[in-house]
Protein backbone atom coordinates (compact mmCIF):
# COMPACT_ATOMS: atom_id res chain seq x y z
CA UNK A 1 0.00 0.00 0.00
CA UNK A 2 1.39 3.36 -1.01
CA UNK A 3 1.66 6.12 1.53
CA UNK A 4 0.35 8.57 -1.00
CA UNK A 5 -3.12 7.03 -1.16
CA UNK A 6 -5.69 9.65 -0.43
CA UNK A 7 -7.87 7.34 1.61
CA UNK A 8 -5.65 4.52 2.81
CA UNK A 9 -7.35 1.57 4.42
CA UNK A 10 -5.76 0.97 7.81
CA UNK A 11 -4.48 -2.54 8.30
CA UNK A 12 -7.01 -4.66 10.08
CA UNK A 13 -4.65 -5.59 12.90
CA UNK A 14 -3.42 -2.00 13.51
CA UNK A 15 -4.75 -1.90 17.06
CA UNK A 16 -3.94 -5.48 17.98
CA UNK A 17 -1.71 -6.09 20.99
CA UNK A 18 0.97 -7.57 18.74
CA UNK A 19 1.06 -4.53 16.49
CA UNK A 20 1.22 -2.14 19.47
CA UNK A 21 4.27 -3.94 20.83
CA UNK A 22 5.98 -4.30 17.44
CA UNK A 23 5.47 -0.66 16.48
CA UNK A 24 6.56 0.63 19.89
CA UNK A 25 9.68 -1.53 19.87
CA UNK A 26 10.63 -0.56 16.33
CA UNK A 27 10.09 3.16 16.97
CA UNK A 28 12.19 2.97 20.14
CA UNK A 29 14.93 1.03 18.39
CA UNK A 30 15.17 3.38 15.42
CA UNK A 31 15.01 6.48 17.64
CA UNK A 32 17.69 5.22 20.00
CA UNK A 33 20.01 4.37 17.11
CA UNK A 34 19.54 7.84 15.63
CA UNK A 35 20.06 9.60 18.97
CA UNK A 36 23.09 7.60 20.01
CA UNK A 37 24.83 7.84 16.65
CA UNK A 38 24.30 11.61 16.63
CA UNK A 39 25.76 11.79 20.13
CA UNK A 40 28.79 9.68 19.25
CA UNK A 41 29.55 11.38 15.93
CA UNK A 42 29.28 14.90 17.31
CA UNK A 43 31.06 14.25 20.61
CA UNK A 44 34.60 15.33 19.58
CA UNK A 45 33.30 18.63 18.18
CA UNK A 46 31.22 19.28 21.30
CA UNK A 47 34.16 18.56 23.58
CA UNK A 48 36.42 20.86 21.58
CA UNK A 49 33.81 23.61 21.85
CA UNK A 50 33.55 23.05 25.58
CA UNK A 51 37.31 23.31 26.01
CA UNK A 52 37.41 26.50 23.96
CA UNK A 53 34.56 27.93 25.99
CA UNK A 54 36.33 27.07 29.25
CA UNK A 55 39.50 28.79 28.11
CA UNK A 56 37.48 31.76 26.97
CA UNK A 57 35.97 32.00 30.44
CA UNK A 58 39.40 31.95 32.04
CA UNK A 59 40.41 34.84 29.78
CA UNK A 60 37.16 36.63 30.52
CA UNK A 61 37.58 36.30 34.29
CA UNK A 62 41.04 37.81 33.96
CA UNK A 63 39.60 40.62 31.86
CA UNK A 64 41.65 39.67 28.79
CA UNK A 65 38.81 38.80 26.53
CA UNK A 66 36.45 41.59 25.67
CA UNK A 67 33.32 40.28 24.04
CA UNK A 68 32.64 43.57 22.30
CA UNK A 69 36.03 43.92 20.67
CA UNK A 70 36.80 40.29 19.92
CA UNK A 71 36.64 39.55 16.24
CA UNK A 72 36.36 35.85 16.73
CA UNK A 73 37.36 32.90 18.80
CA UNK A 74 40.56 32.39 16.81
CA UNK A 75 42.44 34.61 19.27
CA UNK A 76 41.64 32.44 22.27
CA UNK A 77 44.39 29.81 21.96
CA UNK A 78 46.98 32.55 21.41
CA UNK A 79 45.83 34.64 24.37
CA UNK A 80 45.58 31.55 26.51
CA UNK A 81 49.27 30.79 25.98
CA UNK A 82 50.14 33.79 28.16
CA UNK A 83 48.97 31.87 31.19
CA UNK A 84 51.27 29.79 33.30
CA UNK A 85 49.23 26.75 34.31
CA UNK A 86 50.30 25.29 37.66
CA UNK A 87 49.10 22.37 39.70
CA UNK A 88 48.26 23.04 43.34
CA UNK A 89 47.86 20.58 46.19
CA UNK A 90 44.82 21.53 48.24
CA UNK A 91 45.76 19.05 51.02
CA UNK A 92 49.28 20.35 51.59
CA UNK A 93 48.07 23.80 50.59
CA UNK A 94 50.89 24.70 48.25
CA UNK A 95 51.75 25.18 44.62
CA UNK A 96 53.50 22.16 43.15
CA UNK A 97 56.58 22.65 41.02
CA UNK A 98 56.53 21.50 37.41
CA UNK A 99 58.76 18.58 38.43
CA UNK A 100 56.44 17.47 41.22
CA UNK A 101 53.48 17.58 38.88
CA UNK A 102 55.22 15.39 36.35
CA UNK A 103 56.25 13.00 39.15
CA UNK A 104 52.57 12.65 39.95
CA UNK A 105 51.96 11.90 36.30
CA UNK A 106 49.59 14.85 35.96
CA UNK A 107 49.81 17.27 33.08
CA UNK A 108 48.24 20.53 34.31
CA UNK A 109 47.09 21.47 30.79
CA UNK A 110 44.94 18.38 30.43
CA UNK A 111 44.13 17.70 34.09
CA UNK A 112 40.41 17.10 34.61
CA UNK A 113 39.51 18.13 38.13
CA UNK A 114 35.95 16.96 37.79
CA UNK A 115 37.04 13.46 36.85
CA UNK A 116 39.58 13.45 39.67
CA UNK A 117 36.91 14.36 42.20
CA UNK A 118 35.22 11.04 41.43
CA UNK A 119 38.43 9.05 41.86
CA UNK A 120 38.91 7.98 45.53
CA UNK A 121 42.71 8.03 45.13
CA UNK A 122 42.72 11.63 43.97
CA UNK A 123 39.98 13.12 46.11
CA UNK A 124 38.45 13.12 49.55
CA UNK A 125 34.97 13.13 50.97
CA UNK A 126 34.11 16.39 52.66
CA UNK A 127 32.45 16.18 56.05
CA UNK A 128 29.20 18.07 56.33
CA UNK A 129 30.90 20.76 58.41
CA UNK A 130 33.57 21.27 55.76
CA UNK A 131 31.28 20.97 52.79
CA UNK A 132 30.16 24.58 52.47
CA UNK A 133 29.54 24.53 48.69
CA UNK A 134 27.72 21.13 48.78
CA UNK A 135 30.12 19.34 46.44
CA UNK A 136 30.49 16.21 48.66
CA UNK A 137 33.88 15.19 47.14
CA UNK A 138 36.83 17.45 46.45
CA UNK A 139 39.77 16.63 44.23
CA UNK A 140 43.13 16.86 45.94
CA UNK A 141 44.77 18.69 43.07
CA UNK A 142 43.55 21.69 41.21
CA UNK A 143 44.98 23.86 38.48
CA UNK A 144 45.50 27.60 38.75
CA UNK A 145 46.23 30.01 35.94
CA UNK A 146 48.87 32.64 36.59
CA UNK A 147 49.44 35.66 34.41
CA UNK A 148 52.82 37.34 34.94
CA UNK A 149 53.92 40.84 34.18
CA UNK A 150 57.68 40.41 34.10
CA UNK A 151 58.57 38.87 37.46
CA UNK A 152 55.42 40.01 39.26
CA UNK A 153 52.19 38.12 39.32
CA UNK A 154 49.61 40.20 37.49
CA UNK A 155 46.57 37.99 37.82
CA UNK A 156 45.58 34.60 39.16
CA UNK A 157 42.55 32.71 37.87
CA UNK A 158 41.11 30.03 40.15
CA UNK A 159 38.61 27.34 39.16
CA UNK A 160 35.67 27.14 41.57
CA UNK A 161 32.47 25.19 41.77
CA UNK A 162 29.55 24.63 44.08
CA UNK A 163 25.86 24.01 44.25
CA UNK A 164 23.33 26.74 43.52
CA UNK A 165 19.63 25.96 43.46
CA UNK A 166 19.28 23.25 40.81
CA UNK A 167 22.77 22.54 39.66
CA UNK A 168 26.47 22.74 40.31
CA UNK A 169 27.90 25.97 38.99
CA UNK A 170 31.38 25.73 37.47
CA UNK A 171 33.33 28.91 37.03
CA UNK A 172 36.42 30.99 37.63
CA UNK A 173 37.34 33.77 40.00
CA UNK A 174 40.26 35.97 39.03
CA UNK A 175 42.24 38.09 41.48
CA UNK A 176 44.62 40.96 40.81
CA UNK A 177 48.31 40.93 41.71
CA UNK A 178 47.60 42.01 45.31
CA UNK A 179 45.81 38.64 45.73
CA UNK A 180 42.78 40.37 47.18
CA UNK A 181 41.13 42.60 44.60
CA UNK A 182 38.65 40.71 42.44
CA UNK A 183 39.42 41.01 38.76
CA UNK A 184 36.41 39.10 37.52
CA UNK A 185 34.11 36.12 37.85
CA UNK A 186 32.54 33.89 35.24
CA UNK A 187 30.52 30.69 35.21
CA UNK A 188 30.89 28.46 32.20
CA UNK A 189 28.49 25.75 33.16
CA UNK A 190 25.35 25.75 35.25
CA UNK A 191 21.71 24.72 35.08
CA UNK A 192 20.06 27.53 36.99
CA UNK A 193 16.72 28.99 35.87
CA UNK A 194 17.18 31.21 32.82
CA UNK A 195 16.33 34.80 33.70
CA UNK A 196 16.63 34.27 37.49
CA UNK A 197 19.61 32.25 38.69
CA UNK A 198 20.78 32.13 35.08
CA UNK A 199 21.56 35.83 35.43
CA UNK A 200 24.97 34.75 36.78
CA UNK A 201 25.86 35.08 33.09
CA UNK A 202 24.66 38.67 32.93
CA UNK A 203 27.65 40.85 31.96
CA UNK A 204 26.48 43.81 34.04
CA UNK A 205 26.21 41.67 37.16
CA UNK A 206 29.64 40.16 36.53
CA UNK A 207 31.02 43.67 36.06
CA UNK A 208 29.93 44.53 39.62
CA UNK A 209 32.54 42.10 40.96
CA UNK A 210 35.56 43.81 39.44
CA UNK A 211 37.46 45.83 41.99
CA UNK A 212 35.79 44.34 45.07
CA UNK A 213 37.96 43.36 48.02
CA UNK A 214 38.21 39.65 48.80
CA UNK A 215 40.33 39.60 51.98
CA UNK A 216 40.73 41.83 54.98
CA UNK A 217 42.97 40.80 57.86
CA UNK A 218 43.42 37.39 56.26
CA UNK A 219 39.71 36.65 56.32
CA UNK A 220 37.35 36.33 53.36
CA UNK A 221 35.14 39.40 53.65
CA UNK A 222 33.40 39.43 50.28
CA UNK A 223 29.62 39.22 50.71
CA UNK A 224 26.89 38.57 48.19
CA UNK A 225 23.99 40.53 49.63
CA UNK A 226 20.30 39.88 49.29
CA UNK A 227 19.17 42.73 47.06
CA UNK A 228 21.24 45.66 45.86
CA UNK A 229 24.25 47.19 47.58
CA UNK A 230 23.67 50.57 49.14
CA UNK A 231 26.39 52.70 47.50
CA UNK A 232 26.75 54.78 50.68
CA UNK A 233 27.23 51.79 52.99
CA UNK A 234 30.55 51.40 54.75
CA UNK A 235 31.22 47.93 53.38
CA UNK A 236 30.52 48.75 49.75
CA UNK A 237 34.02 47.74 48.65
CA UNK A 238 33.43 44.11 49.58
CA UNK A 239 29.70 43.83 48.93
CA UNK A 240 28.15 42.47 45.74
CA UNK A 241 24.51 42.72 44.63
CA UNK A 242 22.51 39.54 45.03
CA UNK A 243 20.59 38.30 42.00
CA UNK A 244 16.98 39.35 42.29
CA UNK A 245 14.60 36.41 42.26
CA UNK A 246 17.47 34.03 42.86
CA UNK A 247 18.20 34.04 46.58
CA UNK A 248 19.37 30.43 46.65
CA UNK A 249 21.68 30.82 43.66
CA UNK A 250 23.16 33.94 45.27
CA UNK A 251 23.65 32.01 48.49
CA UNK A 252 25.33 29.24 46.51
CA UNK A 253 27.76 31.75 45.05
CA UNK A 254 28.47 33.10 48.52
CA UNK A 255 29.26 29.54 49.63
CA UNK A 256 31.54 29.06 46.64
CA UNK A 257 33.46 32.22 47.52
CA UNK A 258 33.63 31.42 51.25
CA UNK A 259 34.88 27.91 50.65
CA UNK A 260 37.27 28.23 47.73
CA UNK A 261 38.80 31.52 48.85
CA UNK A 262 39.04 30.36 52.48
CA UNK A 263 41.56 28.15 54.30
CA UNK A 264 40.06 24.95 52.87
CA UNK A 265 40.43 26.24 49.35
CA UNK A 266 42.95 28.52 47.70
CA UNK A 267 43.45 30.95 50.64
CA UNK A 268 46.83 29.63 51.84
CA UNK A 269 48.01 29.13 48.26
CA UNK A 270 47.34 32.75 47.40
CA UNK A 271 49.39 33.82 50.42
CA UNK A 272 52.23 31.63 49.18
CA UNK A 273 52.10 33.18 45.71
CA UNK A 274 52.11 36.64 47.18
CA UNK A 275 55.16 35.67 49.24
CA UNK B 1 -5.31 20.61 -0.64
CA UNK B 2 -2.62 22.05 -2.82
CA UNK B 3 0.91 22.22 -1.44
CA UNK B 4 1.20 25.97 -1.94
CA UNK B 5 -1.77 26.61 0.32
CA UNK B 6 -0.41 24.19 2.90
CA UNK B 7 2.89 26.06 2.89
CA UNK B 8 1.60 29.62 2.87
CA UNK B 9 -1.61 29.43 4.88
CA UNK B 10 0.13 29.18 8.27
CA UNK B 11 2.02 32.42 7.57
CA UNK B 12 -0.95 34.73 8.05
CA UNK B 13 -4.28 32.96 7.45
CA UNK B 14 -3.76 30.22 10.02
CA UNK B 15 -0.75 31.37 12.00
CA UNK B 16 0.22 28.95 14.78
CA UNK B 17 0.81 31.78 17.26
CA UNK B 18 -1.68 34.32 15.92
CA UNK B 19 -4.69 32.09 15.40
CA UNK B 20 -3.96 28.63 16.80
CA UNK B 21 -2.40 30.15 19.94
CA UNK B 22 0.33 27.50 20.03
CA UNK B 23 3.96 27.93 21.03
CA UNK B 24 3.59 31.23 22.83
CA UNK B 25 5.75 30.17 25.80
CA UNK B 26 8.98 29.95 23.81
CA UNK B 27 8.06 33.11 21.89
CA UNK B 28 8.35 34.99 25.18
CA UNK B 29 11.64 33.44 26.19
CA UNK B 30 13.91 33.54 23.16
CA UNK B 31 13.05 36.85 21.52
CA UNK B 32 15.39 39.29 23.27
CA UNK B 33 17.99 38.88 20.51
CA UNK B 34 17.35 38.35 16.83
CA UNK B 35 20.24 35.93 16.30
CA UNK B 36 18.99 33.65 19.09
CA UNK B 37 15.42 33.87 17.83
CA UNK B 38 16.56 32.99 14.32
CA UNK B 39 18.35 29.86 15.47
CA UNK B 40 15.29 28.89 17.50
CA UNK B 41 13.10 29.37 14.39
CA UNK B 42 15.38 27.19 12.27
CA UNK B 43 15.47 24.52 14.98
CA UNK B 44 11.73 24.49 15.43
CA UNK B 45 10.99 24.49 11.68
CA UNK B 46 13.37 21.58 11.18
CA UNK B 47 11.84 19.59 14.00
CA UNK B 48 8.25 20.27 12.94
CA UNK B 49 8.92 19.41 9.30
CA UNK B 50 10.74 16.16 10.03
CA UNK B 51 8.46 15.03 12.82
CA UNK B 52 5.51 15.55 10.47
CA UNK B 53 7.33 13.63 7.75
CA UNK B 54 8.25 10.63 9.88
CA UNK B 55 4.94 10.44 11.69
CA UNK B 56 3.07 10.66 8.41
CA UNK B 57 5.24 7.89 6.94
CA UNK B 58 4.18 5.45 9.63
CA UNK B 59 0.73 6.90 10.31
CA UNK B 60 -1.03 3.77 9.01
CA UNK B 61 0.98 1.56 11.31
CA UNK B 62 0.70 3.65 14.50
CA UNK B 63 -1.84 1.99 16.82
CA UNK B 64 -4.27 4.65 17.99
CA UNK B 65 -3.94 3.68 21.64
CA UNK B 66 -0.23 4.58 21.79
CA UNK B 67 -0.10 7.22 19.05
CA UNK B 68 0.77 10.14 21.33
CA UNK B 69 3.67 8.20 22.86
CA UNK B 70 4.97 7.21 19.42
CA UNK B 71 4.76 10.83 18.29
CA UNK B 72 6.58 12.00 21.42
CA UNK B 73 9.35 9.44 20.92
CA UNK B 74 9.94 10.66 17.37
CA UNK B 75 9.76 14.35 18.30
CA UNK B 76 12.03 13.90 21.31
CA UNK B 77 14.66 12.06 19.24
CA UNK B 78 14.64 14.80 16.62
CA UNK B 79 15.00 17.49 19.28
CA UNK B 80 17.96 15.71 20.87
CA UNK B 81 19.65 15.44 17.48
CA UNK B 82 19.05 19.15 16.79
CA UNK B 83 20.39 20.01 20.25
CA UNK B 84 23.52 17.93 19.63
CA UNK B 85 24.09 19.52 16.23
CA UNK B 86 23.71 23.00 17.70
CA UNK B 87 26.19 22.15 20.45
CA UNK B 88 28.68 21.09 17.81
CA UNK B 89 28.30 23.92 15.30
CA UNK B 90 26.93 26.90 17.23
CA UNK B 91 28.08 26.44 20.81
CA UNK B 92 27.57 30.02 21.95
CA UNK B 93 24.02 30.23 20.70
CA UNK B 94 23.18 26.78 22.00
CA UNK B 95 24.35 27.99 25.43
CA UNK B 96 22.12 31.05 25.18
CA UNK B 97 19.15 28.96 24.11
CA UNK B 98 19.99 26.63 27.02
CA UNK B 99 16.88 24.71 27.94
CA UNK B 100 14.67 26.13 25.23
CA UNK B 101 15.94 23.83 22.49
CA UNK B 102 15.10 20.88 24.72
CA UNK B 103 11.72 22.42 25.38
CA UNK B 104 10.86 22.20 21.66
CA UNK B 105 9.74 18.70 22.69
CA UNK B 106 6.87 20.25 24.60
CA UNK B 107 6.25 23.01 22.05
CA UNK B 108 2.58 22.76 21.23
CA UNK B 109 3.14 23.49 17.51
CA UNK B 110 5.13 20.29 16.89
CA UNK B 111 2.72 18.06 18.77
CA UNK B 112 -0.32 19.91 17.44
CA UNK B 113 0.69 19.56 13.79
CA UNK B 114 1.63 15.89 14.24
CA UNK B 115 -1.74 15.09 15.74
CA UNK B 116 -3.88 17.40 13.58
CA UNK B 117 -2.19 17.07 10.19
CA UNK B 118 0.47 14.39 9.86
CA UNK B 119 -1.79 11.62 11.18
CA UNK B 120 -4.25 12.19 8.32
CA UNK B 121 -2.11 13.33 5.39
CA UNK B 122 0.57 11.87 3.12
CA UNK B 123 4.25 12.47 3.98
CA UNK B 124 5.07 15.06 1.30
CA UNK B 125 2.21 17.31 2.24
CA UNK B 126 2.88 16.82 5.96
CA UNK B 127 6.50 17.85 5.48
CA UNK B 128 5.35 21.02 3.71
CA UNK B 129 2.82 21.65 6.46
CA UNK B 130 5.61 21.37 9.04
CA UNK B 131 7.73 23.88 7.16
CA UNK B 132 4.75 26.19 6.73
CA UNK B 133 3.89 26.17 10.42
CA UNK B 134 7.54 26.57 11.35
CA UNK B 135 7.64 29.62 9.08
CA UNK B 136 4.43 30.96 10.60
CA UNK B 137 6.04 30.69 14.02
CA UNK B 138 9.22 32.24 12.66
CA UNK B 139 7.42 35.27 11.19
CA UNK B 140 5.92 36.16 14.57
CA UNK B 141 9.12 35.37 16.46
CA UNK B 142 11.29 37.48 14.18
CA UNK B 143 8.90 40.46 14.30
CA UNK B 144 8.83 40.28 18.10
CA UNK B 145 12.62 39.85 18.28
CA UNK B 146 13.21 42.78 15.92
CA UNK B 147 11.06 45.10 18.04
CA UNK B 148 12.54 43.85 21.31
CA UNK B 149 16.17 44.01 20.24
CA UNK B 150 15.74 47.38 18.53
CA UNK B 151 14.09 49.11 21.48
CA UNK B 152 15.68 47.00 24.22
CA UNK B 153 19.31 46.95 23.11
CA UNK B 154 19.35 49.53 20.31
CA UNK B 155 20.73 46.97 17.89
CA UNK B 156 19.66 44.58 15.13
CA UNK B 157 21.35 41.16 14.87
CA UNK B 158 23.85 42.47 17.41
CA UNK B 159 24.87 45.39 15.19
CA UNK B 160 24.46 48.67 16.99
CA UNK B 161 21.87 50.92 15.40
CA UNK B 162 21.14 53.31 18.24
CA UNK B 163 24.17 53.74 20.55
CA UNK B 164 23.17 53.10 24.16
CA UNK B 165 23.72 55.61 26.95
CA UNK B 166 25.65 52.93 28.84
CA UNK B 167 28.10 52.76 25.91
CA UNK B 168 28.37 56.52 25.65
CA UNK B 169 25.57 57.01 23.11
CA UNK B 170 22.25 58.83 23.30
CA UNK B 171 19.65 56.05 23.46
CA UNK B 172 18.51 54.93 26.87
CA UNK B 173 17.13 51.44 26.46
CA UNK B 174 13.57 50.39 27.26
CA UNK B 175 14.10 47.93 30.09
CA UNK B 176 10.65 46.41 29.59
CA UNK B 177 11.66 45.21 26.12
CA UNK B 178 14.35 43.01 27.67
CA UNK B 179 11.83 41.28 29.92
CA UNK B 180 9.47 38.48 28.80
CA UNK B 181 6.20 40.41 29.43
CA UNK B 182 7.00 42.79 26.57
CA UNK B 183 6.68 39.86 24.14
CA UNK B 184 3.18 39.32 25.49
CA UNK B 185 2.21 42.90 24.66
CA UNK B 186 3.82 42.75 21.21
CA UNK B 187 2.16 39.43 20.35
CA UNK B 188 -1.17 40.83 21.56
CA UNK B 189 -0.79 43.87 19.33
CA UNK B 190 0.29 41.68 16.39
CA UNK B 191 -2.83 39.55 16.77
CA UNK B 192 -4.93 42.72 16.85
CA UNK B 193 -3.32 44.02 13.63
CA UNK B 194 -3.67 40.58 12.00
CA UNK B 195 -7.37 40.43 12.81
CA UNK B 196 -8.01 43.96 11.60
CA UNK B 197 -6.47 42.84 8.29
CA UNK B 198 -8.01 39.37 8.10
CA UNK B 199 -11.40 40.01 9.63
CA UNK B 200 -12.53 36.39 9.26
CA UNK B 201 -10.14 35.50 12.12
CA UNK B 202 -12.15 37.55 14.59
CA UNK B 203 -13.81 35.18 17.02
CA UNK B 204 -17.49 35.39 17.76
CA UNK B 205 -18.28 37.25 20.91
CA UNK B 206 -18.99 34.74 23.64
CA UNK B 207 -21.08 37.13 25.69
CA UNK B 208 -22.26 40.70 25.30
CA UNK B 209 -21.01 43.23 27.78
CA UNK B 210 -24.04 44.97 29.22
CA UNK B 211 -24.52 48.71 29.37
CA UNK B 212 -23.38 50.75 32.34
CA UNK B 213 -25.22 49.99 35.52
CA UNK B 214 -25.61 52.64 38.16
CA UNK B 215 -23.93 51.62 41.41
CA UNK B 216 -26.93 52.60 43.48
CA UNK B 217 -28.94 49.80 41.88
CA UNK B 218 -26.73 47.05 43.26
Amino acid sequence: MSDNDQNPQPPANKDSMKNIIVVSLLVCLVCSIVVSSAAVILKPQRLANKELDRNKNILEAAGLYEKATATGDEDIPGLFENFEIRLVDLEEKRVLSVLEASDLGIDPTTYDQRKAAKNPALSKVLSSAEDIPSISRRARYSTIYILRDGQNVDKVVLPVHGYGLWSTLYGFIALDGDMSTVSGITFYEHGETAGLGGEVDNPSWKAVWAGKTMYEGGEVVLKVLKGAVNPNAAGVRYQVDGLSGATLTSRGIQNIVTYWMGDQGFGPILKEIQG
Amino acid sequence: MNPKEVLLNPLFNNNPIGLQMLGICSALAVTTKMSVALVMCIALTTVTAFSNLFISLIRNQIPSSVRIIVQMAIIASLVIVVDQVLGAVAYDISKQLSVFVGLIITNCIVMGRAEAFAMQNPPGLSFIDGIGNGLGYSVVLMIVATIREFFGSGSLFGIEVMPLVTNGGWYSSMGLMLLPPSAFFIIGLLIWVLREWKTDQVEEVEFEIGGHTALSRI
